[in-house]
């Protein structure tokens, strides 16, 4: 196995993922036969090659900062799971 | 009715023949009758669809001027946002997720007058193969109701195939349209990356996602491409090309034609009867004065390991969003804000939305980015590279969509990697941004349908498609239909 289950507990923390102890294992165990079999990349020389993010040759895009018509406070809100009065209701950040 | 391609149906709703709420009412009764076993749809709002159809046969009645595709009945991949009705990516963390918004295509699908099904079911964030993975529901091929009909977009492919809608529309990251159209026996188009806008489509993998049509046949699905195509302000990286009028050149083969076969495309791993038909094919283009050539693409073997990786990083980046804060579920009881993260997260995602991101999250985490991302990032050059060689000597690319079959519903749910491997042919078009088709080729003694897929460069749809004609003027694979459930 290429990973253990603590390099796959700290993951799912960067993730902020909840795992179950089941959850876990399967994981560790699937994920590993897959980063096995991605390890082949290991193989090609890549030596000079510079890494494409992207298939279109494009840069920056730029537009007229023009102001324009957006959604309305309500439209924004009506999926929020706590809205409160015109803002986003969130846990306590700061204690 | 029902069984008719939509280039005829949208011929007889112009010439008055049929009303676009007969032709509805035709739809919805079969998806009444037949879906309950086929399982495409997730959500079906009758009572607008039929609104809709109204509408238009009214506008048609004042002389109005009207939509290209007027009355015609399309169903929609659940991952496309629509104003007023529910859009859960197959997930049950946007279970109750209305948007605010309609996406580019859907847009540009209201502007053709054109009257929405409803939704159909897809792979969780279009994360499969085999639309198993979805929160709801298993869809059925409807070819062998004990198979998987592909995926991601496998309701699109199911409803098209099963005469449940005339046309559909899916997306592509890697091959989540041509598989499942392979699987079903139904035309399916992955456009160039960039051709057509992604405003709107709840984003998977933002460098390889792409939306396309799924219909029963070239000329349908060069008509929807010309619809929805073109730059949109919304979306930076949707390109400025112009947009063909594939519809009027459909018709005109493609001489001389010179035809790719890769050698890679007949590995290890092709099932006999799919490796058969795809030969036949080639016959069936050499008949028609096509000279076909050997070509390479050395580095496609490596193509389904870099997929996962810049897929995954993407997703994992774009998955963040859902975090119970904005939109989606929230878990009822946690103690903090990280932690109502991820218990909303963790109760929210399916296990293989899980592994992605957790893949996802691994090759972009310090010390391994480099490692995996951008070593990824290089091995995707080469395979674009590849692309750009051989479509140097080459019009076309032509090989098979997938190397087996539908499989059996829960035969590789267990086995993550051999999943992946079913999208293998399909999966470099998606890292290299250029454009493939995938087209019925014949059947398996099982009465399976194969699929074709043809690859051709950065927007060159209008050439790909007169391609894929050519092979369906020759062939009446398209024009089958499975036994109704």
């Amino acid at each position: 196995m290429s990973l253990t289950a603590d390099q796959i507990r700290w993951v799912a923390h960067l993730a902020r993922l909840d795992l179950s102890e089941n959850e876990l294992q399967a994981i560790t165990r699937t994920l590993s036969a897959v980063v096995d079999y991605i390890n082949q990349l290991n193989e090609v020389n890549t030596d000079g090659v510079e890494p494409l993010a992207h298939a279109l040759d494009l840069q920056n895009v730029f537009r007229e900062d023009e102001p324009a018509p957006s959604l309305t406070v309500d439209a924004a809100l009506a999926n929020a799971p706590d809205r409160q009065g015109d803002f986003y209701g969130v846990p306590p950040v700061l204690e | 009715m029902i069984e008719k391609a939509a280039g005829e149906l949208v011929s007889l709703l112009s010439r008055g023949e049929l009303s676009a709420e007969a032709l509805t009412r035709f739809f919805l009764d079969a998806i009444h009758a037949r879906d309950g076993r086929i399982k495409a749809y997730l959500h079906v709002d009758e009572a607008a669809a039929l609104e809709q159809a109204r509408a238009i046969d009214l506008k048609r009645k004042r002389g109005e001027s009207l939509g290209r595709l007027a009355g015609l009945p399309v169903a929609l991949k659940d991952v496309l946002c629509t104003k007023g009705q529910p859009t859960t990516c197959g997930s049950k963390i946007l279970r109750n997720f209305v948007p605010p918004y309609d996406a580019h295509v859907i847009s540009r699908l209201r502007e053709a007058d054109a009257v929405f099904l409803g939704k159909t079911n897809m792979d969780e964030f279009a994360m499969g193969s085999s639309t198993e993975n979805s929160g709801y529901q298993v869809t059925h091929n409807p070819w062998d109701l004990e198979r998987i009909p592909g995926g991601s977009s496998g309701g699109s492919a199911a409803a098209v195939a099963a005469c449940l809608a005339p046309v559909a529309f899916g997306t592509d990251t890697g091959g989540s349209i041509r598989q499942p159209a392979a699987m079903c026996g139904v035309v399916g188009l992955k456009p160039t990356y960039g051709r057509v806008s992604r405003f709107g489509l709840v984003a998977f993998g933002s460098s390889l996602d792409q939306i396309g049509p799924l219909a029963h046949d070239v000329y349908d699905a060069a008509l929807l491409l010309e619809l929805i195509a073109g730059h949109d302000p919304r979306d930076s990286t949707s390109g400025n090309q112009p947009v063909p009028a594939c519809t009027r050149s459909v018709h005109e083969p493609v001489r001389p034609l010179t035809i790719g076969v890769a050698r890679e495309h007949f590995g290890e791993g092709l099932d006999s009867e799919v490796e058969q038909s795809v030969r036949a094919a080639l016959a069936v283009y050499k008949d028609q004065g096509a000279t076909i050539r050997d070509i390479s693409l050395p580095h496609s073997r490596y193509a389904v390991a870099a997929y996962y990786l810049v897929a995954t990083a993407e997703a994992s980046s774009n998955l963040a969003r859902y975090d119970g804060v904005h939109f989606g579920h929230r878990a009822a009881r946690f103690e903090n804000l990280i932690d109502m993260y991820c218990r909303t997260r963790g109760e929210g995602f399916g296990a293989e939305v899980k592994r992605r991101i957790m893949l996802g999250t691994y090759a972009l985490s310090s010390g391994y980015k480099d490692a995996y991302y951008l070593k990824a990032l290089k091995v995707r050059r080469l395979i674009k590279e590849d692309f750009d060689k051989a479509f140097a000597a080459c019009d076309v690319i032509v090989g098979p969509t997938s190397p087996t079959p539908a499989f059996k519903i829960g035969d590789k749910a267990e086995d993550p990697l051999a999943m992946y491997l079913s999208d293998i042919y399909t999966i470099s078009a998606n890292l290299a941004g250029i454009t493939g088709v995938s087209i019925p080729c014949g059947f398996t003694r099982g009465g399976l349908p194969i699929g074709l897929q043809i690859l051709a460069g950065s927007f060159q749809e209008e050439k790909l498609l007169r391609v894929a004609r050519m092979y369906e003027q020759a062939t009446d694979w398209h024009k089958r239909r499975p036994n109704p459930p």
